[in-house]
């Protein structure tokens, strides 16, 4: 059994099981690659039916264009029951990243939107498309990982996980996240992507595309929201972006790669990590720890 | 990342050729605090070139700044995720560490050294081919070193890498490494059933024979931890085992089809092969294996597949698929050994929650047998069970369950209990073999039934469970109902303090596991009484919800009565009938309910009698109506 092989069995386990054991389960799309893979998997699982749960996505309002067309065109090819969730509140409050900074618009948009949906449906199990080696907090978190009623994580309170036993008995207003991908790398996603040939969204592969620099980061100029300063003109560059959020938060780089041998070959050769596009982790180091004890997925 | 494989800039297709063929292993790194756990895992991840720019800078800067390692990079910070366990300098959970070569793809446990830590390294050692067990060259040979071989030995780890460390602050002496080596060996002998050991001496903190074979130990000649890990074979993966696949879910997308998915657990399955459907019995053939949008011709152990069958048999979740020629076994007790992973003791008696693959059930923990002292790996004697020990005892389920011994299958013999209040995991067991009892005891069949004999007596049997705190008035009412009951005409018995603890029970003391097992005793008898048709009144304390909880599933749901006789502690201790809590607050009677040891409120109780608002003889008199309500004749 090759690794992948082996990765993809486990997956598919972890899938089955929630699906025996919850009451209302839901996956968490976020349409990024990750989620793709996780979906391509769901697929799989329980072939020939179709899953039997709703995919859910938290819209914070300012996802590329390309994002938003992409999941509706996937939901529908492939039967899928899907959820657009939006922070109605955040949405009247006028949330916006440019006015109100990174760390609160995500808060409020991403994390905020999420438990506000997971109460709203009832939702007992969410499947998540995290992965271990993401991070260093995230090493440490469980597959099965528990929610209190006000959607807090604790690190100190995670039940053992032995052999491929999952204890799903939750109590009174306890929710869980599911990480079926936890033993996944960014490497081993890419390469199953490639194999399998799994649809992503297409700003993953380069192309000639209007952004402008801003401290060193290149922003897309997605739709006309983006508030150009002063003698700020959007150029044309050959970019691509290696992780999908908000286009405001999202880093694209210069690339000339296309077609995923040669995503796959840059990644490999780059010297900087995946996540350091995103502009959320930089605020201090145990900024996802704490972000995850509040409830960010 | 910076890979040294040149492949990826000269021909990436061909890279990813070779790399799709990569296989995983699962290795643990364990040992004593301070033995260089989290620094070995971040020089191999470093040595590997697995670590971006960003993330060595930001080491760069944690390192000056924690200022651990004067001369230079302290690997460790890369590794202790969590902020706590950053500052205080040690490893508190299991860190899951990935990185590959061009051979494997590692999946690493780093597990904590610490003894209240234990748990988690037995997580990490469930789900490991390989232990790398780190020694301190200084220290030699520790408690927790022996601990932690024990545990991944038990667990079925088949090979381990001695890690001698931190040889270069004892001047790379091959004399103190023999000794150490030398020492190791005897211990495994005797204690381990591991025969495949590899001792190697490193230092992690400068590199030595991590990667590369290093000249300051020109003594040495055998491999380094990364040649070992690159060509050690992996087991487990052995076709010629008999057939197991848990069922996990029923797929019927239509009424056409019919499919049972589950991850085979050993051996291999083709289309054609005779299975059988334990527990039960059923025997049929498989008529297809699925995956996905294909048919597969032969499946394999560890794959997740979806099988269908010839004929239409019971099949679901908690079933097992198994070889027809070969089936293993299935009961309702065994032999097991324990390992308790929670703060909360393990007490006999209670009734806890099984979980082995997909099978379910009620969970009785028999007396100990013994415990296993694993620093003398002595026997030793034991009531109860506390966190990070280790026992062997008799379990009893509720219902029969396939299985083999944890030793043949571990996956079909290994399984995790979990407590019925807090739905905690809270243990860990590995079954060793099924009593003969099972097989053999059959229920007798007895002819005239309980429902004849509530008949001859014109009532529905009931157990009327009375529970509160010592003084709150449970007898005082217990005897106005039985009076009330007895004029009514039924045939009423009670249950108490008095005639239970004098008697029966007058063997059992008032430590926690006495309790419990006063209780599981009464609950018994009361099963008993309902049997033959009586209605049986107790008073007890009974202070905990999972006893309560226990004795309500001996019994039918419309026969267990719960009455919680709500009286505030100062009341109680105000009445103080038999100065019981005048003593109680003078310290001598210890683990006294309200007082030095908690009452856990009934959480759903039939009825609730606030006796500050309501007299005894008022409150019989609603238990009463309660019961006419409930089709009590």
């Amino acid at each position: 059994m090759t690794h992948l092989e082996a990765l993809e069995a486990e997956a598919i386990h972890i899938m089955r099981e929630v699906v025996a054991e919850a009451e209302n389960p839901v996956m968490l799309y976020s349409i990024g690659k990750d989620s793709s893979v996780m979906l391509h998997l769901a697929m799989k699982a329980f072939h020939p039916a179709k899953p039997p749960f709703p995919i859910m996505h938290i819209d914070t309002t300012w996802k590329f264009s390309e994002m938003i067309d992409f999941r509706d065109r996937t939901a529908e090819e492939l039967g899928l029951d899907l959820i657009v969730h939006i922070n109605k509140k955040g949405q009247d409050m006028d949330i916006n990243p440019f006015v109100h900074g990174s760390a609160k618009h995500t808060d409020i948009m991403k994390t905020e939107g999420l438990k506000q949906a997971i109460d709203k449906y009832q939702f007992d199990v969410a499947f998540g498309g995290a992965r271990r080696d993401e991070e260093k907090s995230r090493a440490k978190e469980r597959i099965f990982s528990f929610r209190s009623a006000q959607h807090r994580w604790d690190p100190k309170k995670q039940r053992p996980e032995l052999w491929n036993i999952y204890n799903s008995f939750k109590n009174k207003g306890e929710t869980i996240r599911v990480f079926p991908l936890s033993n996944w790398t960014e490497l081993d996603i890419w390469q199953y992507i490639h194999l399998e040939k799994i649809p992503i969204v297409p700003l993953y592969f380069s192309k000639e595309r209007p952004v402008v620099e801003r401290n060193g980061v290149l922003i897309l100029v997605d739709d006309d929201r983006l508030p150009l300063e002063k003698g700020e003109k959007p150029m044309m560059k050959r970019v691509r972006f290696r992780t999908l959020g908000c286009y405001p938060l999202s880093g694209a780089v210069e690339s000339q790669a296309d077609t995923l041998p040669e995503i796959i070959q840059e990644m490999l050769l780059t010297t900087t990590s995946e996540r350091q596009g995103r502009t959320i982790d930089f605020d201090s180091k145990s900024s996802m720890e704490k972000k995850k004890q509040e409830g960010y997925f | 990342m910076v890979y040294i494989d040149d492949l990826i800039a000269e021909d990436i297709d061909l890279y990813l050729k070779k790399h799709e063929e990569k296989e995983i292993l699962r290795f643990i790194t364990c040992g004593s605090v301070d033995d260089g756990k989290s620094t070995l895992i971040g020089r191999m991840l470093y040595e590997s070139h697995m670590l971006y720019d960003d993330h060595l800078s930001m080491l760069e800067k944690d390192s000056k700044q924690m200022g651990t390692q004067e001369k230079g990079l302290d690997f460790a910070l890369l590794v202790d995720g969590l902020s706590a366990e950053r500052e205080q300098g040690i490893t508190i959970d299991v860190a899951y560490r990935f990185f590959s070569t061009n051979k494997r793809k590692y999946i690493v446990a780093d597990t904590p050294g610490h003894e209240e830590y234990t748990r988690n390294m037995a997580t990490g050692s469930s789900t490991a081919d390989v232990a790398i067990i780190l020694v301190d060259a200084r220290n030699g040979i520790m408690t927790q070193t022996r601990r932690h071989s024990f545990i991944v030995s038990m667990l079925g780890v088949k090979k381990i890498i001695l890690a001698i460390n931190k040889l270069d602050l004892v001047g790379y002496s091959k004399q103190i490494y023999d000794k150490i080596v030398e020492e190791y060996t005897t211990f495994a002998k005797n204690a381990l059933e591991i025969k495949e050991i590899t001792s190697i001496p490193i230092s992690a903190l400068l590199g030595d024979n991590i990667t590369s074979s290093s000249d300051n130990t020109s003594w040495y000649n055998g491999p380094t931890i990364m040649d070992y890990l690159e060509t050690v074979k992996i087991e487990g993966k052995n076709l010629s085992n008999p057939f197991r696949m848990p069922v996990q879910w029923v797929n019927r997308p239509n009424l056409n089809f019919r499919g049972y998915c589950g991850t085979i657990a050993s051996g291999k399955i083709e289309p054609g092969d005779k299975i059988r459907v334990l527990p039960g019995g059923k025997n049929s053939t498989v008529k297809s294996i699925l995956f996905d949008n294909k048919e597969l011709e032969i499946a394999t152990s560890g794959r997740s597949v979806t099988i269908t069958l010839e004929d239409e048999i019971d099949v679901s979740r908690g079933k097992m698929i198994v070889s027809a020629e070969n089936p293993g076994g299935e009961a309702d007790q065994f032999q097991a050994h324990i390992l308790w992973l929670s703060d909360d003791a393990m007490m006999p008696g209670r009734q806890y929650i099984f979980k082995s693959n997909s099978q379910t059930a009620s969970l009785n923990l028999g007396k100990l047998k013994y415990q296993i002292n694993v620093n003398s790996l002595n026997h030793i004697p034991a009531k109860d069970l506390k966190l990070n020990q280790i026992a062997v005892c008799n379990i009893y389920l509720d219902k029969r369950i396939a299985f083999d011994s944890y030793k043949e299958n571990k996956t079909t013999g290994g399984f995790i209990i979990i407590d019925k209040i807090t739905n905690h995991t809270v243990g860990m067991g590995l079954i060793d073999f099924a009593l003969r009892r099972s097989d053999n005891i059959h229920w007798q069949s007895i002819d005239i039934t309980k429902e004849q004999r509530a008949l001859q007596k014109s009532q529905s049997p009931k157990i009327i469970w009375f529970t509160g705190l010592s003084g709150s008035g449970k007898s005082s009412i217990a005897n106005i109902l039985e009076k009330k009951l007895y004029s009514m005409g039924h045939h009423t018995i009670i249950l108490d303090g008095d005639n239970i603890r004098h008697g029966l029970n007058k063997d059992l003391g008032f430590t926690e596991a006495d309790r419990v097992e006063n209780i599981r005793r009464v609950g018994e008898v009361a099963r008993l009484m309902v049997e033959s048709g009586l209605i049986c009144i107790t008073a007890f304390i009974s202070p905990f919800e999972s006893e309560r909880r226990m004795i309500r599933s001996l019994v039918s749901e419309d026969e267990f009565v719960e009455i919680y006789v709500d009286t505030p502690l100062e009341i109680c201790e105000d009445r103080d009938v038999k100065g019981l809590y005048a003593k109680a607050r003078a310290g001598q009677l210890p683990n006294f309910t309200g007082i030095s040891s908690p009452f856990e409120e009934p959480e759903n109780p039939e009825i609730q009698i606030d006796t500050t608002k309501i007299s005894p003889e008022k409150a019989a008199d609603i238990i009463i109506e309660f019961l006419s309500k409930n089709h009590f004749t």
